[in-house]
């Protein structure tokens, strides 16, 4: 029998980006709030000894502990699906501050075109456009109406880049608050080459800041040491925006705000109407706790999100047979695969040095910047040049045909260690009808609770939009002055085993349909409209960007909404 | 040469110069410039060394005690260091995996919570599985190790009539190509997983931080020019062309009472 404890205003389930933004503005707004993180507590201090590859990059010390809970994974609906056992494709974060600690920081808003998708690709092309199968949606809110809350997510975080960026990319309303980070020989390549061809290169924004900056809640931060050790690692410097360094201290700060650590949701407590708090474990003793409250805040990784809905029967799961239902609907990726290596015989470069965000890119063939009529995919990608800092034990750059191991690969691997530049697209990745989340039927995590399913392939828009970005890597690349390059346009099934991308996104989408859609604009359930659930799992496709900066304004406009509702209550569209 | 290297006592001057830099105290904002600094008068202070006292034996306390064995039997640390000298050998670039201390690497990290996968998901059932869905079976790191090495010996005795560490080096690479195709089939062993397992760790453990046993005295990195724990590159992060470090460890960041 759960311990009942006291009611609060607000709980928060997760305390990465979304739970410390929604803590840090509901207690400076004068309401209490309990957060609870399934994970420890963390800081700066932990991250003394972080330049630790092995550790951090290939023994995933900051990811979830797969032996409590993972996901299970099939292509497609024909086949079983199967526990993923070891990390591969994607890295789910662990403890406070969530996967908000160990990513690289790159801030993109998101292009005008994909809140509207829907409406501006039938508005350019016409129905037919969409191919079947294809379960397009408009996001039930526009690039004006969320602008405001990218501005307050930049001032916050600190966001350092151009004064302007490129027409086609963002009209913002207020420049960023810290200028761009330096630049390297290869950005500059990379930048005079995209010039040239007529394209729009700029400086990638970034969450590593550039200068010391002091935010409108007053917490100061240090420059970025371009160190390069930013995906995958925490930062020491606290240069690299995260909850811990920035929303956090301020929601404690006001004494409103009560974090709890190792504290694993298993469930929502509801009547199907209303919330009236949540089930959780303290995870070392094993004791089950019900916290009682007038809101419920989701605010966990895209699975999290999912399958708690799930597995408390809150929400119409999604069933693609019958295509109805919304929980667990649209579920997308990252479409990576593009790219073109540059290989420079007469010169090293420093590839060791670097950031997270470090990098430039260009939004020509990105959304819908470019004409798709002759095209057999919709969407883009961002194409850019990134200087993350490559690592060894992970980076073993070779010419096509090389060995996979001695004495040739070696060589290689040694001779191109500084010598090789990558032309890379990120990839948007469309919603289709049979890729979804539900509940495994088989699998469970170590409380017993059902894992996650996925179940998720590449199609043939997929296929087509590398192989179209693969060309335009490696025009790029052909004009910085390398050797030789040598491109890859090739994508096949999707496989869970090499890493691509932490971008999972779907499964509780936003939109104006409650049919379709978990949550409307102001990321409140449809179905229950005390509770509110924010996060990339809101998308109901994924942009050719990193997700976090949208991640970033949902989670403000998130917060707007909960104090709405707690002065009003109702429905608030 | 790195052999020398490894025989070469603590240099006090260098932990007392990286102490004073600033480097090595935690949370202090330091500037790149340090860095550079640090890269040109380590190179000096190495070159200024060396011819003095070369013929100097060794104090016992600079035996490396983290040298000995936490899981392997003597044979199979042999065949693991034979085994990973073909897939990183030594050549006119540098040493190979043996020098490097690979086998102890890979003998500490099977003792240790990655060896017995207690952070991946191990509960079954276990089912035959896609290529696409990853590692689907119930061997641990240690396990699988263990029995790949074993079948590694019984295949070239099979086939050589020797055990793997007594054929020569071009048969060890067909030995190790036939496990690398899967082609063969001892005991239900998985010999692609198992190829792939040492090879992954061959790999982390020619270029992990020395602290884990491999990447002696940091001759992997060096070999890649790699210049491993710095602070900070600030001041050079723009710079044209390329520069060349001595690289620290994790070791030369510890700053203890």
């Amino acid at each position: 029998m759960a311990n009942k404890l006291p009611k609060v205003n607000v709980v928060i389930v997760g305390m990465g980006w979304v739970g410390g933004i929604i803590a840090a503005e509901l207690t400076k707004a004068g309401h209490n709030v309990v957060g609870l993180e399934r994970g420890k507590s963390r800081g700066t201090q932990d991250y003394y000894h972080v330049h630790d590859e092995l550790r951090y990059a290939t023994r995933y010390e900051l990811m979830q502990d797969l032996s409590k809970e993972t996901i299970t994974f099939r292509n497609t609906e024909k086949i079983r699906a199967l526990p993923m056992r070891t990390y591969g494709s994607f890295l789910m974060g662990d403890g406070l501050g969530g996967a908000g600690v160990h990513w690289n920081g790159q801030y993109y808003r998101f292009l005008p075109y994909d809140f509207e998708i829907y409406t501006k690709t039938v508005e350019r092309y016409g129905k037919s456009k969409i191919p079947e199968g294809m379960t397009l949606r408009d996001w039930g809110i526009t690039y004006g109406e969320l602008e405001p809350y990218f501005v307050k997510y930049e001032q916050m975080a600190g966001i350092s880049g151009d004064k302007e960026l490129p027409e086609h990319v963002s009209q913002m309303s207020k420049p960023f608050p810290t200028g761009p980070m330096k630049q390297t020989p290869g950005m500059k390549l990379f930048t005079e080459s995209a010039k040239k061809l007529g394209y729009h290169p700029y400086n990638i924004p970034s969450a590593n800041l550039s200068e010391a900056y002091t935010n409108p809640d007053g917490i100061e931060r240090a420059a970025c040491q371009y160190c390069g050790y930013c995906e995958r690692f925490g930062c020491e410097y606290g240069s690299k925006a995260d909850p811990v360094v920035t929303v956090l201290p301020v929601a404690l700060q006001t004494g409103k705000f009560e974090l709890r650590t190792f504290s694993n949701v298993t469930e929502i407590i509801h009547d199907g109407k209303k919330a009236t708090g949540i089930k959780y474990v303290n995870v070392p003793t094993g004791e089950e706790y019900m916290q009682p409250a007038d809101v419920v805040i989701l605010a966990g990784y895209v699975f999290t999100n999912v399958r708690l809905l799930l597995v408390s029967k809150l929400g119409q799961p999604y069933d693609p047979k019958s295509d109805t239902g919304s929980v667990g609907r649209n579920y997308a990726y990252q479409v990576n695969g593009a790219s073109t290596a540059a290989f420079y015989e007469d010169r090293e470069f420093n590839m060791a040095m670097g950031a997270g965000a470090l990098g430039s890119c260009i939004d020509d063939f990105n959304g819908d910047n470019f004409d798709h009529s002759s095209l057999n995919f919709l969407h883009g990608a961002n194409i850019r040049f990134t200087q993350a800092g490559l690592r060894p034990i992970q980076y073993q750059p070779t010419p096509a045909g090389t060995p996979k191991w001695g004495k040739s690969f070696k060589q290689a691997t040694l001779h191109n260690a500084n010598r090789v530049l990558s032309i890379a697209g990120q990839g948007a990745c469309m919603p289709y009808r049979h890729h979804y989340l539900d509940l495994d039927p088989e699998y469970k995590d170590a409380l017993g609770i059902p894992l996650i399913r996925m179940t998720f392939d590449f199609e043939q828009q997929d296929i087509e939009l590398v192989k179209f970005i693969a060309r335009k890597t490696k025009e790029i690349a052909d004009g910085m002055g390398a050797t030789t390059t040598q491109m890859n346009d090739v994508i096949k099934q999707y496989n869970i085993v090499p890493y691509q991308s932490t971008h999972n996104t779907g499964g509780t989408i936003m939109g104006s349909d409650p049919k379709t859609s978990v949550v409307n604009n102001y990321l409140q359930m449809w179905d229950a409209d005390n509770v509110f659930i924010c996060g990339a799992s809101n998308f109901p496709h994924n942009g050719g960007y990193n997700p976090t900066g949208v991640v970033g304004a949902l989670a403000y406009r998130t917060a707007e909404g909960v104090g709405k509702y707690l002065q009003k209550g109702g429905s608030l569209v | 040469m790195a052999k020398d290297q490894s025989q070469k006592p603590q240099d006090e001057s260098r932990r007392r110069f990286l102490k004073y830099s600033g480097t090595a105290i935690g949370g202090v904002v330091v500037g790149g410039v340090i860095g550079g600094i640090i890269g040109s008068s380590l190179k000096k202070t190495d070159k200024e060394e060396k011819p003095a006292n070369p013929e100097t034996p060794a104090p016992s306390s600079d035996r490396d005690y983290n040298q000995a064995l936490m899981f392997f039997t003597q044979d199979q640390f042999l065949i693991t260091e034979a085994a990973s000298e073909r897939i990183y050998p030594m050549d006119e670039l540098g040493p190979g995996a043996k020098e490097l201390g690979v086998a102890f690497f890979i003998d500490h990290q099977m003792a240790s919570a990655y060896g017995i996968n207690s952070r991946d998901y191990m509960s079954p059932p276990f089912y035959p599985s896609e290529v696409s869905q990853g590692y689907q079976l119930s061997f641990k790191r240690k396990e699988l190790l263990a029995l790949g090495l074993d079948a590694l010996n019984e295949y070239s005795t099979d086939t050589y009539n020797k055990p793997f560490t007594k054929i020569a080096p071009e048969e060890q690479d067909a030995v190790l190509t036939a496990f690398e195709k899967n082609e063969v089939k001892l005991k239900g062993v998985p010999a692609a997983a198992f190829f792939n397992l040492l090879h992954n760790l061959t790999i982390e453990g020619v270029y992990s931080d020395p602290l884990y046993g491999g990447n002696k005295n940091m001759a992997g990195w060096k070999m890649r020019n790699y210049p491993g724990n710095q602070m900070s590159y600030y001041d050079v992060i723009e710079k044209e062309e390329f520069i060349k470090m001595e690289p620290l460890s994790l070791h030369d960041h510890l700053e203890l009472g």
